[in-house]
């Protein structure tokens, strides 16, 4: 991760300040800070979504493509991640520098993705141990200014409602094979349900309580964090901990709690935006990375 | 505790109408000044076939016979005199380099720092020794220039009680064109916070000391807590100058002033919204020309 360099006093001052729960930047130790989420500015992919969390910048793009499904899940499609740390977000990245960083979050992904109801993967079956829809999802990391989970969380949510996966039919040909044809109607497709995928909240533990949506300033006076996924219902799919440091048990508790309770009030804002940003079809303004 | 989310806007740089006389030439990389031969190529130019060329982006400055383009976002190009704010990014045997946004990292040799006590003698070798007791990797020191290299490279110097190493509070980075030469740049701002204004950009904020610096030039770093009213007036400074440099006003103290004066009614955590960001500087800009006018 892009790191900074503090002082001792500066360490004592974000300590002190998180304490009496006004941070730096005048927020309490659980607001996010602004976030602008927009979808559909990728225009080579079925979906994607791009969105900045303060100096966070972070863009998805979810490719669709016909695959064999998994032996052992027959009848059922899958996910696969992929995070790119750019170099665009700090020289540290450069050339091999961002793999680290790269395979740590996507395994990430994977084990907060690795449930029956995060994301319906019988839909995305076409023919029983045939065929079925592969959904690649690639995280691009542009500006990195600390809370890259709930970032990357977030526009992984979006990109998912964006995507849209052309309709099949399934026909038998001469041989007796199956051949698959595709609408060709390009506004005939399915939508998938996101009302499961989860949405990441990392906590980091700084003196003796937490905060939620750390800059890096922040981050380096934290020895410890807790990320946490958490879908609209409250349901927890995974947790970890990252970070030399260590955590008391009450405080892990207390984390949990809390990021639940963060993590459930991030869902409805943001369906609710999407919501509105699909309404508002031809008639949106694309910002896209200008302005 | 909601998250703000919202659906990005294309922003539109918040500037009041001003008189074609205030009109500046901006050029990009590549426009041509001039084709005339008879001037001299300053910074920032180049000639390409018998044409005055810009190389970077920024407003052209004439004097006399001499053309030269000051960029808008730069590095910062230190002159004997400035006050700069760095941080320590090594420590090496008579010296230490400091990290002040310029293209080299700047030196602070040992010779040129206050010794505790005050006292004046030659260094010794246990002086160069116990030089990380007194500046560490990551500390910010308070300095100003005192000579520059061949290379480009800035000397630093802490020779006076103002300047040394700075304890409690708050770094902000912006660009250093957007900070207005003055006669002094630390200030004890009315709203109860002081500020540095370094000339590389860094800015540092820090609750006002009680009593006057007795302390033998900054080397004793209180480490109390700092009251909660003083907190606030320092992230909403911050915060202020995070959207003064937005929209690329001049910073000065009379400027930040302002800024703080009409984001009173707005909560510290709302400044950095587009919107109140907006009209925060709108009314800034608007107090500043009716003082001028």
């Amino acid at each position: 991760m892009a790191t900074v360099q503090v002082s001792e006093a500066e360490k004592v001052y974000i300590l002190h300040g998180i304490r009496d729960d006004l941070r730096v930047d005048g927020r309490g130790c659980e607001d996010y800070r602004h976030m602008e989420i927009e979808t559909d500015v990728v225009s080579n992919t079925d979906g994607s979504a791009k969105v900045t969390l303060g100096d966070t910048a972070v863009l998805v793009g979810v490719k669709a493509d016909i695959g064999k499904p998994r032996p052992m899940v027959p009848n059922e499609g899958y996910v696969e991640f992929f995070v790119d740390c750019s170099a665009n977000a700090t020289p540290e990245f450069e050339g091999r520098g961002g793999e680290e960083l790269g395979t740590e979050l996507s395994n990430t992904l994977y084990k907060v993705f690795n449930n029956k109801h995060s994301v319906d993967l019988k839909s995305l079956c076409i023919s029983a141990g045939e065929h079925c829809w592969v959904l690649y999802v690639d995280v691009l990391l542009l500006q990195c200014d600390g809370n890259l989970y709930d970032a990357i969380s977030v526009a992984i949510k979006a990109a998912l409602f964006n995507t849209k996966i052309p309709r099949v039919h399934i026909s038998a040909d001469e041989e007796g094979g199956k051949e698959i044809e595709l609408s060709d109607d390009p506004y005939d497709c399915v939508r998938l349900n996101v009302e499961n995928v989860p949405c990441i909240v990392t906590l980091c533990k700084v003196g003796h309580r937490h905060v939620v949506d750390a800059t890096l300033q922040e981050k380096a006076c934290s020895v410890a964090s807790l990320i946490i996924s958490v879908t609209h219902k409250g349901t927890i799919t995974c947790t970890r901990k990252v970070g030399g440091g260590s955590l008391d048990p009450e405080s892990i508790f207390e984390m949990t709690e809390a990021g639940k309770r963060v993590g459930k009030a991030l869902h409805a804002p943001l369906m609710k935006l999407l919501q509105q940003e699909e309404s508002l079809g031809k008639a949106r303004q694309k910002v896209g990375f200008l302005g | 505790m909601a998250a703000d989310m919202r659906l990005p806007t294309i922003q539109k740089p918040v500037s009041l109408t001003f008189s074609a006389f205030d009109r500046k030439d901006l050029v990009v990389p590549g426009d041509v000044i001039t084709s005339d031969t008879g001037f001299m190529r300053g910074h920032g130019t180049y000639v390409d076939e018998e044409k005055l060329t810009a190389s970077v982006a920024g407003e052209v400055q004439r004097v006399d016979k001499l053309i030269c383009v000051k960029p808008l976002k730069t590095r910062f190009n230190g002159e004997v005199g400035d006050v700069v704010v760095g941080r320590i990014t090594e420590v090496q045997q008579k010296r230490w380099k400091v990290e002040t946004n310029s293209r080299l990292d700047s030196v602070l040799l040992l010779s040129s720092v206050n010794l505790p006590g005050g006292e004046l003698r030659r260094r010794s070798a246990e002086d160069e020794l116990t030089m990380r007791e007194y500046l560490q990797e990551g500390d910010l020191i308070s300095a100003e220039v005192q000579s520059v290299f061949s290379d480009g490279a800035l000397s630093l110097h802490t020779r006076s009680l103002k300047y040394g190493k700075l304890g409690q509070g708050v770094l902000v980075q912006l660009s250093p064109s957007l900070i207005k030469r003055q006669k002094t740049h630390f200030h004890n701002l009315t709203c109860g916070a002081s500020m540095i204004l370094g000339n590389n950009g860094f800015v540092w904020l820090y609750p006002t000391p009680e009593q006057l610096e007795e302390e033998a030039g900054g080397f004793y770093t209180s480490l109390e807590p700092v009251s909660v009213s003083d907190r606030e007036v320092i992230s909403r400074l911050r915060n202020c100058l995070l959207a003064l440099a937005a929209h690329k006003v001049l910073l000065f103290d009379t400027s930040v002033l302002y800024c703080y004066e009409s984001s009173v009614h707005h909560q510290v955590k709302d400044i950095l919204k587009p919107e109140v960001m907006g009209e925060i500087v709108m009314l800034t800009q608007q107090k500043l020309l009716d003082q001028e006018g």
